[in-house]
């Protein structure tokens, strides 16, 4: 019943960004998702930074693959063009749509299965072939729409539903991005809204592949005791690492920021990520200390959370491609055709 | 078995045997060239083992002055230059033939045979003498038989010189070694053997308005052509030289003088899923794109195939054919992919699908699947295969309109948008089963979502039987209207009845050319009809309802075109022969006429009406 409408109707003193737009018009048809899923607080980040962001709102490609998380682009942005691929090649698609149209903003949605199954490939080739992209991994541990299989991130002893453990090892969607060289590295919580939000945005600011893995749980099948993916296990392990500012151009221009315990990183488009380190030794820039200060953390069995590590100046796709700076799909045919003159040319070296 | 008189100028079958990764692809191809250039009809036919180097392979020339350039059906002459292979090779060429071999070691005489002439070479000896290192006296042994072709086939001197001015004209030493190798292998051949050969070459003029050129090679040229802007791939024998082509061809035209930067993106995918992911995603943005493949690709490929099927999202693929099942023979060549493409994905769907026979039509067929592809928001595949795709052939000059519009179908510009109240993507409003697209970032009223789950007509999810089959109703009558769209059949008839047709498809056209030729010279008449395109256009089964027995000639074990022919049309299935050829090399005339005697011969009276 995603379609059914949402009222019309709007509370008069609702903000008004600078295009016009109130927070209701970044919403979406309504969640068909259980009551209480953490991806439904993960779309209303989304909407939340979008807003705020002021995005405008068919300028936004929002993309997934197959799942519950996947079907949440479908909450957000109404006026944005969305595409529901198959199961774990969201990837793809969302190369080769910015490929072809590189000015629009693109987010994926993807969940545990989708991207670490499935989709294992596909999401490590994403992050090597840096797609300029806000990627959201709504992790919740387990399959839901079959009712509750483990899934690859479940962790050791995490226990399903019906008490059986889990005894393979987990694949941790943070260290894989890392170690695969991903420029732009989050985890968060869906139930800490403050903490998601600011990072979606840095997310949606950077330049390259953003990945943010959000811990989402799975009220029907992933919630109870024994869970390492639930709402309390999550909030009582949760390890916050960086509490991140995001300070848009508009309201502030400050490029150099390290002042004790915070770190300023400008944005590609002029934004300033502010970094608030709790640890004095964290440096979210030095991919190898990040990588084992967070083995460290996951040791002691807690979730490391925050903008974990950030690097600006990547090259994206299509640096790697040396495209135009403009959208492919906007050049004239006539500049893309070489012609009779062309053919003659090419066909003299064919004799 | 051919005699002493069957021997003519300029009809010739020769065939190389060499080691694969000893450089003689370089020296085959200098021959091939020297023959199209002197006016004489010609076709290269490269039989290579999926390797690197080290193992036997083979390229085989033929030289026709009517124009026939079907793999040749014998060999006068062979170059048995792989120890390897000589019982195989030695075997092969006619009674009466010429086998030029390598002397420096002497035959066994297991290999000896006494109907036919066997010209010794010491080709080793002659390089060790002439060449210093290793690497270039096995490439210049290549380059001496050459020079001993020149005068056993009395091949123009001064055009196999000119080439090698033209290829090494900034590397002097290299063109100093192919023309003493060039003059060794001539000078020896002339000193000991009586040429020219019976077989001998003349210039003629039938190649002045041709080129030489491989279907890939063609293929990619005419995605450039047809605006492509994305294409992504994952490397396969035989497709990769398309994205070879493709990235040559637009290095050439399509980088901004400006900038140096590229109106094009190439992407290289993990895989074929992916590949056929972001050909998809390119799609959905607007932009013409493709992917190349061959059948282990588009295998991988049919989930997504169905999503862009389902969705309406413009896409083309490229199957270049190979040998299967499975790993298969990589480097042989079939049509075992008609199925395949004809109902690429799970569910009910159907494609539209182009066989080129040639490089002419992988060129033109390629520009056209482009605007199919949009028109009826589809995917699109053009299926060629290795023999059409990697071997040389000589076709008539390419055209090319330069008041060419493209056909982008139905796309909703921002101020057709703009008066639009409410848009739904699968909304008919005409009545011609195609629906107007909207691309992302053009308008805020143009967005919708696009899926590969159950939808209605106005774009929304549903999981209701009617509003499912209204959406597929319309699909499947959206793509059967482009019956009269793609390629038409070209068909063949004759004044005679019509009790017997053929029916073929893709590069065994000339094979059957040929053979049709030498049947009607024996007084059998037969018509026949090539299908270029699917779905069937009326022509097709006009030409079944025409004929009281069809002969389906096709290279694949299970009569794919033939049940393809049964599945789509109304033809009867009494009616319809099969003649299957599928060894993974191309079609022959001698295949085509073994095959279709035995159907003739049943009824020779009403044949020779």
């Amino acid at each position: 019943m995603s379609y059914i409408k949402k009222p019309a109707a709007r509370h008069p003193k609702l903000k008004v960004n600078s295009l016009g737009l109130t927070i209701r018009d970044y919403e979406g048809s309504m969640s068909t998702l259980c009551a209480g899923c953490g991806h439904d607080s993960v779309t209303a980040a989304l909407v939340q930074a979008f807003f705020e962001l002021e995005v405008e709102p068919h300028r936004l490609a929002k993309l997934s693959g197959i799942g519950c998380s996947s079907k949440t682009p479908a909450y957000f942005v109404s006026e944005a063009h969305g595409f529901n691929a198959v199961h774990g090649r969201m990837p793809a698609v969302a190369a080769g749509a910015n490929a072809a149209h590189r000015d629009l903003l693109y987010v994926g949605i993807s969940g545990d299965g989708d991207s670490l199954s499935i989709g294992l490939g596909q999401f490590c080739h994403a992050i090597r072939r840096n797609v300029n992209m806000l990627y959201v991994l709504e992790n919740n541990g387990v399959y839901g729409l079959t009712k509750g299989q483990f899934s690859a991130s479940a962790d050791i002893g995490s226990t399903s539903k019906g008490g059986v453990a889990n005894q393979q090892r987990p694949i941790d969607p943070v260290n894989t991005a890392l170690s695969l060289g991903a420029t732009f590295v989050a985890r968060s919580f869906s139930g800490d809204k403050d903490q998601l939000i600011p990072i979606l945005k840095a997310g949606l600011s950077h330049s390259g592949f953003a990945f943010v893995d959000v811990i989402s749980p799975c009220v029907t099948f992933n919630d109870h005791q024994g869970s390492t993916k639930s709402y309390a296990h999550t909030r009582s392990h949760m390890h916050e690492v960086i509490e991140t500012d995001f300070v848009p151009l508009r309201t502030e221009i400050t490029t150099e920021y390290s002042e004790g315990s915070v770190q300023g990183i400008t944005m590609h488009d002029g934004s300033v990520v502010k970094l608030h380190k709790v640890a004095d030794e964290y440096d979210p820039t030095d991919r190898r200390a990040v990588l084992d200060y967070l083995a460290d953390v996951g040791s002691r069995g807690e979730i490391a959370t925050g903008l974990l590590y950030l690097e600006e100046a990547g090259v994206d796709m299509h640096g790697f491609e040396n495209t135009v700076d403009g959208p492919l799909v906007e050049i004239p045919f006539a500049d893309l055709c070489p012609g009779s003159k062309g053919l003659e040319e090419v066909q003299k070296e064919w004799q | 078995m051919a005699r002493e008189s069957d021997y003519g100028v300029n009809d010739l079958g020769l065939k190389i045997a060499t080691v694969n990764g000893t450089g003689s692809a370089s020296a085959n191809g200098l021959l091939l060239q020297a023959l199209f250039r002197m006016g004489i009809p010609v076709s290269g036919k490269n039989v290579f083992p999926s390797n690197i180097q080290g193992l036997p392979t083979w390229y085989e020339v033929r030289v026709n002055k009517d124009g026939y350039t079907a793999r040749s059906p014998n060999f006068q002459l062979v170059i048995a230059m792989n120890p390897e292979s000589y019982a195989r090779d030695i075997e092969e060429v006619v009674s009466g033939g010429w086998i030029l071999y390598d002397n420096t070691r002497e035959l066994d005489d297991e290999f000896r045979r006494d109907d036919v002439t066997f010209l010794g070479i010491p080709l080793a000896d002659m390089c060790v003498e002439h060449f210093q290192g290793s690497r270039i006296r096995i490439l210049m042994k290549n380059i001496t038989y050459v020079g001993a072709l020149v005068a056993l086939l009395d091949i123009d001197m001064d055009v196999v010189k000119g080439m090698l001015q033209e290829k090494f004209a900034s590397k002097q030493h290299l063109m100093d070694a192919n023309f003493t190798a060039i003059e060794l292998g001539y000078t020896y051949a002339l000193e000991h053997f009586d040429c020219p050969l019976p077989i001998r070459l003349e210039a003629m003029d039938k190649t002045k308005d041709c080129v030489m050129v491989t279907g890939n090679a063609a293929a990619a040229l005419g995605c450039v052509y047809a605006g492509a802007t994305v294409g992504a791939w994952y490397p396969i024998t035989p497709a990769t030289s398309v994205m070879d082509g493709f990235t040559e061809y637009c290095r050439r035209f399509r980088v901004d003088p400006d900038t140096g930067k590229n109106n094009f993106c190439i992407l290289q995918a993990e895989d074929e899923l992916a590949a056929a992911g972001m050909v998809i995603g390119a799609g959905w943005m607007g932009a013409r794109a493709f992917s190349p493949t061959a059948g282990p690709g588009i295998s991988l490929m049919s989930e997504f195939i169905g999503l862009a099927y389902y969705a309406e999202v413009p896409c083309v693929f490229f199957n270049i054919q190979r040998t299967g099942p499975s790993t298969g023979m990589p480097t042989r060549t079939q049509q075992g992919d008609l199925m395949l493409c004809a109902y690429a994905s799970h569910g009910d769907t159907k494609h539209i699908v182009l066989f080129p026979a040639d490089p002419k039509e992988c060129f033109e067929f390629s520009v056209q699947a482009f605007d199919l592809a949009e028109r009826f928001q589809t995917p699109t595949f053009v299926v060629s295969d290795l023999d059409i795709g990697m071997n040389d052939w000589m076709i008539p000059k390419l055209e090319w309109d330069d008041s060419f519009v493209p056909d982008r179908g139905k796309v909703l510009a921002a101020d057709e948008l703009e008066k639009v109240e409410n848009f739904h993507r699968y909304l008919d409003l005409d009545g011609d089963h195609i629906t107007a697209r909207t691309l992302p970032g053009v308008h805020p009223k143009g967005a919708y979502f696009t899926r590969g789950s159950g939808h209605d007509k106005y774009g929304r999810y549903t999981e209701d039987s009617d509003a499912y089959v209204e959406v597929m109703d319309r699909i499947l009558a959206k793509v059967e209207s482009a019956a009269d769209h793609v390629p038409a059949p070209e068909i063949f008839e004759t004044d005679g009845g019509k009790s017997v047709g053929v029916v073929s498809v893709g590069g065994c056209h000339w094979a059957v050319l040929e053979a049709r030729d030498a049947l009607a010279a024996e007084g059998i008449e037969i018509d026949y009809l090539r299908i270029r395109g699917f779905p069937f256009s009326q022509a097709v089964e006009q030409f079944l309802e025409d004929h009281g027995t069809v002969i389906v000639i096709e290279q694949n074990r299970d009569e794919q075109l033939k049940n393809l022919i049964l599945l789509e049309t109304s033809c009867a299935k009494e009616k319809l022969q099969s003649v299957r050829y599928y060894g993974g090399q191309p079609l022959s005339k001698v295949h085509v006429i073994e095959g279709v005697t035995p159907f003739l011969t049943r009824e020779p009276m009403e044949v020779s009406q």
